[in-house]
């Protein structure tokens, strides 16, 4: 099967001004600018194929939207290759821009004005979308996030989530085949959050769509992406199943129980990371799970037991923290 | 070809649709833009009285019909400005512009053409108001009135094309506005905007054939409101062909070297 994206050793560097801060530093700075070299994103390589739902994870400046912004044209690489549906997305090529899009949370692509419907109206003329697809579409995109009670309203008269929604489906409108999304999900409340991710979902599954997702949300990436990518300081630090990350990076297991004596000391079986309502967490070295749950049954009363594996946040954490002290 | 009719007449369709939400706000911007003609006029007609009622071949009622059209070219002439530029790369929604397929100045073009049909359907009643307290001479064959009507579009892709390629600098570094006002400067003095041109001296009106300014302000009034030939007025549109070619070049070859550049700050 051949891969719809395709990065070999990506990079983009940046050059940017630096100097200390005060009146002296900045007259030095008119005849002796200093510059720094930034590696936004240093030599990545990796593979996407067609229908993958992949997450791009890492913290603020790790190089996740740099390379969203190069996969989508926006930028053009320092180095490396790229190709996304077989051409090369700096070219800019309109046929290669009919066939995805970027969605970025935090960015208006609809007037502000007007109902999103004229805002609608006008990416059928961008994209030349035949009219009988484009309504169908439309409708479609509507009925899946509920929209037909708001897409007569100005849009600026809605609420942050149900804007969020009019640009997904302003976005979607032309059926691309890969979408780039980077925070889709930013700022908004849970539930409207979820609403957006089965929307991808199901976006995905109807149209057999590739989707790069960026989000700080786990949530988003636990519910749609298999496989994450975790960047930091603009290098792959993981690439694979989201459960293989679990297991891989994380060093503890979280054990729920329910006691019949909840004043019990329990420091001896692990950490207690909480205690509420007569239920305990305790967080566990892997490699002593069993042997900390079998003397837990033998020793106390146990009304209730689960063994989970640690959140995928913390996971991310220790990720990072493991790289940062190596 | 068809898709960007379609897309020319989508968004201009919004445009009016927007703008004329804004109607109110509109026309108080337009009262606010008389101002400045209706200085030039009243001490330009104050001098061609003071000198028996003739200043360069204008009487008072030929400088009244000067800036009356002079408003309607004005407001013809507004375009998407270095500072939106400015803005637009800052702010980041260049990026999402740039994710269409279609060049974004097919969308500052479509989009500042909607706008500019509202603008003629408030400024009748405008030219009307002025018209009855100025008294202007005018003296319109059909054949200017359809050239008037070409070089106001001309007109304003010329200065489309002129503000876009300065705004393009923006890409380079972002703060350009001593280079934006140098080039307002220039075009207040060389276009007609401040007097008719044939009350320049004559080394200011041989610089400004050479140059695209007076093809977007003096040149367009002066097809209603001065006397040339079916020859110059054709030639003149002819002018502001070879400028908005000129113009459409110098932009799609800086373009290619400034979206290299482009950084995609903001988003």
């Amino acid at each position: 099967m051949s891969s719809v994206v395709s990065i070999s050793q990506l990079a983009k560097y940046y050059q940017v001004p630096e100097r200390e801060g005060g009146l002296k530093a900045s007259i030095v700075s008119l005849f002796n600018r200093k510059y720094k070299n930034v590696k936004a994103v240093d030599g990545i390589t990796f593979n996407v194929e067609a229908g993958e739902v992949v997450g791009f994870l890492g913290p603020n400046g790790a190089g996740k939207t740099t390379t969203l912004k190069m996969l989508s044209g926006l930028l053009h690489p320092t180095s490396g290759n790229v190709s996304v549906l077989g051409y090369e997305p700096r070219h800019r090529s309109h046929d290669y821009l009919r066939q995805i899009t970027l969605v970025m949370g935090n960015r208006n692509q609809l007037t502000w004005d007007l109902p999103a419907l004229d805002s609608f109206d006008l990416q059928r003329a961008v994209y030349g979308i035949p009219v009988d697809q484009f309504k169908r579409t439309r409708d479609e995109f509507i009925e899946l996030l509920e929209l037909k009670d708001l897409v007569n309203k100005p849009v600026r008269n809605l609420s942050l989530g149900e804007r969020m929604k009019m640009e997904i489906v302003a976005a979607l409108l032309h059926q691309p085949k890969v979408l780039f999304l980077d925070e889709p999900t930013i700022g908004l409340d849970v539930t409207m959050q979820r609403r957006i991710r089965s929307f991808i979902a199901e976006y995905n599954k109807r149209y057999n769509a590739t989707v790069l997702l960026t989000s700080h949300y786990m949530a988003d990436v636990e519910a749609l992406c298999k496989r994450v990518i975790v960047i930091h300081h603009g290098r792959i630090l993981f690439d694979g199943d989201l459960s293989k990350l679990v297991n891989q990076f994380s060093s503890y297991k979280t054990l729920s129980l329910s006691l019949h004596d909840p004043n019990v000391e329990l420091s001896n079986y692990g950490e207690v990371v909480s205690k509420e309502d007569g239920r305990v967490t305790l967080r566990v070295p892997k490699a002593q799970t069993s042997q900390v749950t079998a003397r837990l049954l033998s020793d106390l009363q146990v009304d209730d037991l689960t063994v989970e594996d640690a959140p995928v946040d913390d996971v991310i954490d220790q990720v990072f923290s493991q790289k940062e002290d190596a | 070809m068809r898709r960007y009719i379609e897309f020319y007449l989508a968004s201009m369709r919004v445009s009016m649709l927007q703008q004329f939400q804004y109607r109110v706000a509109n026309y108080f911007y337009m009262i606010g833009m008389i101002a400045e003609p209706v200085i030039y006029l009243v001490v330009w007609s104050t001098i061609a009285n003071q000198q028996g009622g003739i200043v360069g071949g204008y009487t008072p009622g030929a400088f009244a019909a000067y800036y009356i059209v002079w408003t309607l070219v004005r407001n013809m002439n507004i375009v998407f400005t270095p500072y939106g530029w400015e803005w637009r790369i800052r702010e980041g929604n260049l990026s999402m512009e740039l994710m269409r397929p279609m060049h974004p100045i097919h969308n500052d073009i479509a989009y500042f053409s909607g706008w500019k049909v509202v603008v003629i359907v408030l400024w009748l009643p405008l030219a009307a108001f002025l018209t009855w307290i100025f008294k202007p001479t005018f003296d319109i064959t059909w054949m200017e009135g359809v050239v008037f009507f070409l070089a106001i579009w001309g007109a304003y892709l010329i200065r489309t094309m002129l503000l876009s390629l300065l705004g393009m600098i923006t890409f380079w570094t972002t703060r350009v506005s001593a280079i934006f006002e140098l080039y307002f400067g220039l075009e207040l003095i060389l276009s007609g905007r401040l007097v008719p041109m044939t009350l320049m001296p004559q080394w200011v009106q041989s610089l400004s054939n050479y140059l695209p300014f007076k093809w977007t302000f003096f040149f367009p009034i002066e097809t209603l409101v001065g006397t040339m030939s079916t020859q110059e007025l054709w030639a003149g549109i002819g002018m502001q062909v070879l400028w908005i070619t000129i113009g459409a070049s110098f932009l799609s070859l800086v373009w290619r070297a400034a979206i290299k550049q482009f950084s995609a700050v903001g988003g």
